[in-house]
């Protein structure tokens, strides 16, 4: 699998997709800045990273939908190439309704930085195998509340799009950290699901000395996915 | 202030005066210069002779700090200090107050606070991995107090996360003295490989000056000189003295300057922060012998008519400058632009020693206007007036500034209930969880936190150090502590007990501590009160940093730290907050300080025969006031309690280690209870009916859990030292049993420790966060 990171002025865990995917996963994995237009030839994975890009200005991922590099993210995705959006990358990708709904300010109106339990519910390219499971990862962001409207959350849970989903977990903290309607962590879209975005941090829990490596079965899936299905 | 009819119109006392200059100090600079200065001369001598950037009542005594090691690469003096990690690379230190801002503005006052102290880390070169914050707060069950610690919490992490730096510990108190001047000490470690070390030195006349990052506006002017005066009842009018943050330009000014330092394009770069650009141009031409000429014309503004004054003085945030040959101004013009970031040729390094100032009154430059050719010289004078020769005292001090008034105290006519005392103050917001803090700060971006904040006595990172081809994996530990409370009882050994602390914390995780930075906080120096504190303060640290070994590398002091009431004056307490890193050897070394094994064995390391509870917790709640003796510190016992942990932590020994610090031992215990849910079953030697051993805060003492196959081993290793080690008990189990004083659930006790912060953050009525599930489906 040969991925890429895309960079865009106030990204900040763009770093930590490359450490997971490069440094941990082994996987080929270049930065691309969001002025370029096109995405190296043999992309497999691109990633939208954490952060703030363009400083949250007006929405987050408002102004990062219309960076040059989203043409070429929106052309990789509808043919059915692989997109992970995640934290402002997921945001990102609702902003440039690439996938439903929105993410507004957490319920308590707080940044938010903390492990969560989330549940597989939906089968996928990054969760083949995993469906049922429960996933322990970190968030932190300030708007992660999905919220979309009644007709579109019925059809999310009636197609199966619903990736993860917050579930109960022990200790004193509510278990859904933003108050996402339907505790939704994590979204399928894309012609063939090849769309996630989430706003959990996969890439900081890829390894036993950061804790865990639920995040890395996520990789893991897709690099499978890549490696049986060859490039599309 | 806009309006600046003639800037080199000659000034006069009175102007002086009215800038916070002693008569005697114009005086001098008259003196000095064979003339008086004009007024735009005046207001850089004002900022530059302030307390805040000339270190004048503290300078006199800093010298006493031991600042040298074989590690130190650059101590005291730089933008921030630089120790040796190994393999060529550094880590550079440094921890600053942003105390009268966050009063007068907490959210942007603790956020800017955060945005200067990075400035202060990458202007070296070093790539920016961690921070940590030392908050000291007023009386906690005020509202005011809440309101203040809510808007710097959001402001420490409205900067911090969105720049992407993990916000991995720090330290968070109250007291009543802090209610008017709340203390805000945020603290910030890079890594730099030794050969990519940029230094603040304008060096090579015929150089460049470059002007990177935000426009220059009118925000903060004059914030140096307000941050070295005290308040009185109208400091919120002092509002626009208070500049305003923007993390996001912070963001990519990092990125645009690290890759120019990288790629070689810059000698020199100095941040601007306190003063602006007088003080930067002036520090970089300082450390270099050199001068500067600083074209005010070329100057990027985001305001319209500014005067020569203004601009010179502005304290616009997210600002650099660089000092670069000739012909490598459009290679950083590039990156600059690929960053989006303003970027000029704002003057150029001289050989004169002197800082000269041209400006043309009428000249906008917006629309690609020329810039005059014949601009006015507003300002011309030496740089070592400025810097050498500004002003130091030896202000008027007492005997000793310790408050033996305050020591008697009938400790024996006190309720000790030690089961419902421990309760009490396991739950308070002295003492309790810091999870309401921890859940606002991203503290793993960059992948680079091995503990969460509030699991291991010191923060510890992972930073790989790459450079063509080779990675060198390296750990840090991060403590940063100070004594407040007997500090006011004893400023000397409460400074000295600083370091004691964040030293014991970094070596309880298993880290060398090799390096101290340190943010002294006192109040005005033109009392001789509190000049005493600080003197003694200053002594503290240098006593307690030479025993145990550590050098101090960077430092900053933030005096006048009151507030004039009607009721009367309120200072803060006198506050050494040190910070403390140290290197783990090898992964392997980490000890974290909860305890998690049942069966394990649970050990005092450090004595336990000294009862004096002045200014434990304990004592403090009881009294509802600052009181009693405090401890001693014998700092070759806290030296060798520090060599034992690091010999059985580096030994593989320790299942966990905490050190005793606030709260005494039985908060101790507890600590280590709550951390995994792992009790314990104790029973305290001695006379455990004495308060003193339950709650008393005496230094060189911390907990450990061993295997018991171990337990010769360790012991082996603390008699070698002298250390005493007494056996506690055993861990395990659901509850906290310590014979005949304590029998209490974890559960329970997780619980209260957990909520202390509540009524703090969560005010009644505030919206929670309860998912909205039942409403949609």
């Amino acid at each position: 699998m040969r991925a890429v990171v895309i960079q865009f002025p106030g990204s900040n865990a763009d770093f930590d997709a490359r450490d997971a995917l490069g440094r941990v996963l082994g996987v080929h994995t270049a930065t691309v800045f969001h002025r370029e237009t096109t995405l190296p030839a043999g992309t497999d994975l691109v990633v939208l990273p954490g952060g703030f890009s363009y400083g949250d200005a007006l929405r987050p991922g408002a102004i990062a939908r219309t960076a040059p590099v989203m043409a070429a993210v929106r052309r990789h995705a509808e043919r059915g190439a692989f997109v992970l959006g995640i934290c402002n990358g997921f945001q990102i990708l609702t902003e440039s309704k690439m996938l439903p709904g929105a993410l507004t300010r957490n319920a308590h109106q707080r940044f938010e930085s903390r492990d969560v339990s989330v549940r597989v519910d939906a089968d996928g390219p990054f969760t083949a195998g995993l469906r049922g499971r429960t996933l322990r990862l970190p968030v932190a962001h300030a708007e992660g509340r999905f919220v979309a409207d009644p007709e579109t959350l019925a059809r999310l849970d009636g197609e199966g799009l619903v990736a993860l989903r917050y579930v109960a977990a022990e200790g004193p903290l509510a278990y859904n950290p933003n108050g996402a309607m339907r505790d939704i962590a994590g979204l399928y879209g894309g012609p063939r699901r090849n769309v996630l975005g989430l706003m959990p941090h996969p890439e900081r829990r890829a390894e036993a000395a950061l804790g865990g490596t639920d995040g890395a079965l996520l990789f893991h899936a897709v690099s499978r996915v890549v490696a049986s299905a060859g490039r599309v | 202030m806009s309006e600046a009819p003639d800037p080199t119109r000659e000034a006069t006392v009175d102007e002086a005066l009215a800038l916070k200059l002693t008569r005697h100090e114009f005086e001098r600079a008259v003196d000095a210069l064979g003339r008086p200065p004009n007024v735009t001369e005046l207001a850089v001598l004002s900022v530059l002779w302030s307390e805040h950037c000339a270190y004048k009542s503290s300078k006199v005594y800093l010298g006493g700090l031991p600042t040298s090691g074989p590690r130190v690469l650059y101590g005291p003096g730089e933008n921030a200090g630089v120790v040796d990690l190994g393999d060529g690379w550094a880590a550079v230190l440094k921890i600053e107050s942003h105390n009268h801002p966050s009063f007068i503005e907490p959210y942007q006052g603790a956020a800017t606070g955060v945005g200067g102290i990075l400035r202060d880390i990458f202007t070296m070169g070093a790539r920016p991995v961690a921070l940590l914050n030392a908050l000291h707060m007023g009386d906690a069950s005020r509202a005011a107090t809440a309101n203040t610690l809510r808007g710097v919490v959001a402001g420490i992490a409205g900067y911090g996360n969105a720049v992407g730096v993990a916000t991995v510990g720090g330290e968070l108190s109250f007291d009543p003295a802090f209610d008017t001047n709340p203390l805000v000490n945020v603290l910030a470690v890079g890594v730099v490989r030794h050969d990519k070390l940029v230094l603040g030195r304008a060096r090579g006349p015929g150089n460049r000056l470059i002007y990177l990052g935000a426009r220059t506006g009118r925000d903060g002017i004059h914030g140096a000189t307000m941050a070295s005066d005290s308040f009185d009842a109208r400091q919120r009018a002092a509002r626009p003295t208070v500049q305003v943050g923007d993390p996001f330009t912070a963001k990519c000014l990092i990125e645009a300057c690290l890759e120019i330092f990288d790629a070689g394009l810059a000698v020199g770069a100095q941040d601007m922060g306190a003063a602006g650009l007088s003080s930067s141009t002036v520090e970089l031409a300082s450390r270099a012998r050199t001068g500067v000429t600083l074209w005010l014309d070329a100057v990027p503004r985001r305001a319209l008519g500014m005067s020569a004054q203004e601009m010179l003085l502005s304290e616009s945030q997210e600002r650099m400058l660089l000092v670069a040959r000739p012909e490598d101004e459009a290679a950083i013009g590039a990156i600059a632009a690929r960053w989006e970031l303003a970027f000029a040729v704002v003057g150029e390094v001289t050989d004169t020693q002197e800082f000269v100032v041209t400006h043309t009154a009428s000249f906008e430059p917006r629309d690609g206007a020329t810039r005059p050719e014949a601009p006015a010289v507003v300002c011309a004078l030496p740089v070592s007036l400025l810097t050498d020769a500004a002003p130091t005292y030896w202000r008027p001090c007492d005997a000793h500034a310790r408050r033996e008034d305050l020591w008697g105290v009938d400790i024996e006519a006190l309720a000790f209930e030690p089961q419902t005392d421990l309760v009490a103050l396991i739950g308070s917001p002295e003492l309790g969880s810091r999870q309401a803090l921890w859940r606002q700060f991203d503290a793993r971006v960059r992948n680079g936190t091995v503990v969460m904040p509030g699991a291991a006595d010191a923060a510890v990172l992972r930073v790989f150090c790459e450079d063509r081809g080779a990675r060198y994996e390296k750990r840090l530990a991060l403590s940063a502590d100070s004594n407040a409370r007997v500090g006011a009882l004893d400023p000397r050994l409460g400074a000295a007990l600083a370091v004691a602390e964040a030293c014991r914390n970094v070596a309880c995780v298993g880290a060398r501590p090799i390096a101290i930075t340190n943010c002294l906080n006192y109040a005005s120096p033109i009392r001789p009160a509190a000049m005493t504190q600080l003197r003694d303060g200053i002594a503290g640290l240098a006593e307690a940093c030479a025993a145990l070994g550590v050098p101090v590398v960077s430092g900053n002091v933030s005096l006048s730290n009151e507030t004039t009431l009607a009721q009367g004056l309120r200072a803060v307490l006198p506050t050494a907050t040190v910070g403390a890193l140290g290197q783990h050897r090898q992964p392997s070394d980490l000890v974290a300080m909860g305890f998690r094994t049942p069966g394990d064995a649970v050990f005092l390391l450090g004595p336990n025969d000294d009862p004096r509870l002045g200014g434990s917790a304990w004592l403090t709640r009881k009294l509802g006031r600052l009181g009693g003796e405090p401890p001693g510190l014998d700092l070759a016992r806290e030296a060798a309690l520090h060599r034992v942990l690091l010999a059985a932590a580096e030994r593989g020994l320790l299942r966990s280690a905490h050190d005793v610090a606030s709260g005494g031992l039985l908060v101790c215990l507890a600590e280590a209870c709550i951390a995994e849910g792992v009790g314990l079953t104790a029973r305290l030697p001695g006379s455990p009916s004495a308060p003193g051993l339950c709650f008393g805060e005496a230094p060189s003492r911390a907990v450990v859990s061993v295997a018991p196959a171990v337990e010769g081993l360790v012991r082996a290793l603390a008699d070698a030292e002298g250390v005493p080690m007494t056996r506690l008990g055993v861990a395990g189990g659901a509850r906290l049993v310590v014979e005949g004083l304590v029998d209490l659930d974890l559960d329970a006790l997780a619980a209260a420790h957990h909520r202390c912060l509540d009524a703090l953050f969560e005010p009644p009525g505030a919206p929670d966060n309860r998912p909205e599930t039942s409403n949609n489906q």
